[in-house]
């Protein structure tokens, strides 16, 4: 029961070991109590405001402007204000199969979102390669580019179950150390270690 | 003086094989010449390049053609062109002639390496230009050392390579460019918003205005025809459902025609009208898809939500029975997988109710709205052109083209419903988007005819659990909601095909991006697309 989300109850969601793991990991080191009420101030801000970069490459994408649209609208989350560039936006959903031509600009793309990001694979083709996995020039999963948050199964997901990946990230978001945890420092650090043209005064 | 009379006079070295299609097999050193003919000739006169095949018969390498001439009752024509030289194949372009085989060739030398004489254009479409090998070759080496997980982005190629023959038949590479020197190229895609998907365009610009499109395709190449090699016929039909995912079912259809027409199987009248319906269903969805697509790109936002709201009843209709909202799965070889849902009729009744009544209101919000129809005419294109690059479809209609599958070789149950072919003469993107409008008019014309009619009876024919295809090759097409789908097999009688080809309607109407932007500002080349309606991963199968 680490998660405590008025509107999420924890017996709604499956999967929560993983999430008790994550917080029993940023726990370790300890916050103090200051620090720690900002965090949740900001963690509160940044679930309730979750504004995904478009980038639909196949069937998926039309899932989700189902989700756009009035029957599901993901506006009662938050999730609505869909960006086109990714440094306005919090978290790239991967809608369909990213092939070999497109890896370098997904990862790009992932490069270019301002922190903190986050990335959900949404289908089976961005989960695994999907049907397509042993085509000659399918990425088999994107988790194997870029770091994946949450995992949407489904060929393409219903809105639905798009939904429940959207609010387990949100879950997730809510236990994240955005001042007290130096993971946010080590990132950054390692991030410059592999572009060194970009680090300049850092 | 019969086809076959002709083509032996011109190019006497000509052999037939007769069958539902003539099939004419040319040697490469005549095929210019007959090409020619086939084109100019009055009483051959096949104006429409249908299909471009490219082939590996392990001995040699080669190209099926398809030809369509319209004046004849749509009568189709194919040839056969092979050449056994594995290092260095060439084959003369028709690309000057039907302009339509520009990419298409350019799709055949990405698989094959077949190099085209006298094509102005000779780059990879779908593989970035650094891809080792020719993947659906028969002896391609697919280790993925050799073609790893690219990490840095694809040069810009500029440069690109033609081929042409002297006059003692010695063959030149001859470098050129894309661009001109001092063009000022924007580069639009492949991650935007407005292109329906994952599409790159570079735009050679002349202050705001377009000079020239170069359309950078295979962000979404997913190598659909290798996989269906590898794999048993039944286990081919999932990925129809996923090219042109607004056309799931008519995809499917088609290629479960082909099967059916290779094994002779008759499918139960049944399943027959089930389909027909389904179709129609798909073909309203995706146009109400369009309709809100048009409108957002157009920045009108509240249309999207009008066209969706009616969209979702047909995607409830399709999950009662199908199982799925999308990629429904639902045709399979001889029939249907599974019986209508109980509600079905009830369902598509009400649907048909409210349908009249939701698009009066889309034109009073969209289609009347003076701002719409000051922006949307754009992007002209001619009667002449749509045939010449084979735009079938609403995008062709409405250049007055009649061309639609249904009526010129019916299939399914449409020889026995009522419904008018839409045309409209305005030759632009507005007269596009009303072919649109109005055939969701007619589809509920057709889905009102056949609802009270479903024949009682089995739904799906008695099919052998491992389906073998006799040796020969087969070419159906149906139409779908963007135009003709077609589907080529060729079997040499095991369980698994030899080569599947998928002739798509979007990868046409991606060709003459550049004919209809040409001249137009370069906000306009996000109307011309959306009135287009390309779905990306139809392109790049």
């Amino acid at each position: 029961m680490a998660v405590k989300i008025k509107s999420m109850k924890t017996e709604d969601f499956k999967d929560n070991e993983y999430i008790d793991q994550l917080v029993e990991e940023l726990n370790a080191t300890g916050a103090n109590v200051a620090v720690g009420k900002l965090d949740q101030l900001i963690n509160w801000g940044i679930s309730n405001s979750l504004w995904p970069l478009c980038f639909g490459t196949s069937c998926c994408a039309i899932e989700f402007m189902c989700l756009g649209a009035a029957r599901y609208d993901m506006a009662r989350f938050g999730f609505e204000v869909a960006r086109n560039s990714p440094r306005q936006a919090d978290y790239i959903m991967v809608q369909g199969t990213i092939v070999h031509k497109m890896a370098p600009a997904l990862v790009r793309l992932y490069e270019q979102l301002a922190e903190p990001k986050y990335v959900i694979a949404c289908g089976g083709c961005a989960v695994s390669g999907g049907p397509f996995k042993n085509s000659y020039c399918v990425v088999d999963g994107v988790d194997k580019i870029i770091p994946v948050d949450v995992f949407i199964p489904g060929c393409p997901p219903r809105p639905e179950a798009m939904f429940y990946g959207l609010m387990q990230l949100q879950r997730k978001i809510k236990v994240q150390k955005f001042f007290g945890g130096v993971n946010r420092h080590e990132k950054i650090k390692d991030f410059f270690r592999k572009h060194p043209e970009d680090a300049g005064e850092y | 003086m019969s086809v076959k009379d002709i083509i032996s006079k011109i190019c006497p070295s000509a052999t037939f094989e007769e069958g539902e299609i003539l099939l004419a097999n040319v040697p490469a050193g005549d095929w210019r010449r007959l090409a020619e003919a086939l084109k100019s000739n009055p009483d051959l006169n096949y104006d429409v390049l249908s299909a471009v095949v490219g082939m590996d018969w392990k001995d040699s390498l080669g190209v099926v053609y398809y030809f369509t001439c319209t004046s004849r009752n749509w009568e189709m024509l194919t040839v056969k062109v092979a050449v056994a030289d594995r290092e260095n194949p060439y084959i003369h372009t028709v690309s000057d002639l039907w302009k339509v085989a520009n990419f298409q060739e350019r799709e055949v030398y990405d698989f094959f390496g077949i190099k085209f004489i006298g094509h102005p254009d000779m780059r990879r479409f779908f593989l970035r230009n650094d891809w080792k090998g020719f993947p659906l070759r028969k002896d391609y080496d697919a280790d993925p050392k050799l073609n790893p997980i690219p990490e840095s982005d694809e040069k810009n190629e500029d440069n690109t390579m033609s081929y042409v023959e002297d006059a003692e038949g010695l063959i030149k590479a001859i470098p050129s460019k894309v661009f001109e020197e001092h063009d000022y190229v924007m580069n639009i895609g492949p991650q935007h918003p407005s292109t329906h998907g994952v599409m790159r365009f570079r735009v050679a610009l002349n202050g705001e205005e377009v000079k020239k499109i170069d359309v950078v395709s295979g962000y979404i190449h997913r190598g659909i025809e290798k996989l269906c090699e590898g794999l048993g016929y039944p286990q081919l039909l999932h990925f129809t459902d996923r090219m042109d995912y607004m056309s799931a079912h008519q995809n499917r259809h088609c290629l479960c025609a082909c099967i059916e027409k290779a094994l002779g199987l008759q499918v139960p009248d049944r399943a027959v009208v089930i389909r027909t319906i389904m179709d129609e269903l798909m073909r309203i969805s995706s146009h109400l898809l369009a309709f809100g697509c048009t409108a957002m790109d157009l920045g009108a936002t509240t249309a999207f939500f009008y066209g969706f709201r009616e969209r979702e009843m047909v995607l409830n209709i399709f999950e009662k029975t199908c199982g799925a909202r999308m990629s429904m799965n639902y045709n399979v070889i001889g029939g249907v997988i599974a019986d209508l849902h109980p509600d079905f009729v009830k369902d598509v009744k009400e649907f048909l109710e409210v349908m009249p009544k939701a698009l009066k209101e889309y034109h009073t919000v969209f289609s009347g709205n003076i701002i719409a129809k000051n922006r949307l005419h754009v992007g002209k294109m001619t009667k002449e052109e749509a045939i010449n690059y084979a735009i079938t479809g609403p995008s062709g209609r409405g250049s007055g083209w009649s061309n639609d599958c249904r009526k010129k070789h019916p299939y399914a149950a449409y020889d026995r419903v009522e419904f008018e072919e839409v045309l409209e003469e305005g030759c632009d993107s507005y007269a596009r988007y009303m072919v649109r409008m109005r055939e969701i008019e007619q589809s509920c014309k057709i889905i009102a005819q056949l609802i009270d009619n479903i024949p009682e009876g089995d739904i799906r024919a008695q099919v052998p659990k491992v389906v073998k295809l006799p040796a020969g090759h087969w070419y159906t097409q149906v139409e779908a909601s963007r135009g003709t789908f077609g589907v080529y097999i060729e079997s040499d009688g095991s369980k698994n095909p030899y080569r599947v080809h998928f002739q798509s309607p979007c990868f046409n109407l991606v060709g003459v991006m550049d004919l209809t932007c040409k001249g137009h500002m370069i906000a306009d080349v996000i109307t011309i697309g959306a009135a287009l309606d390309f779905v990306i991963p139809d392109i790049d199968r």
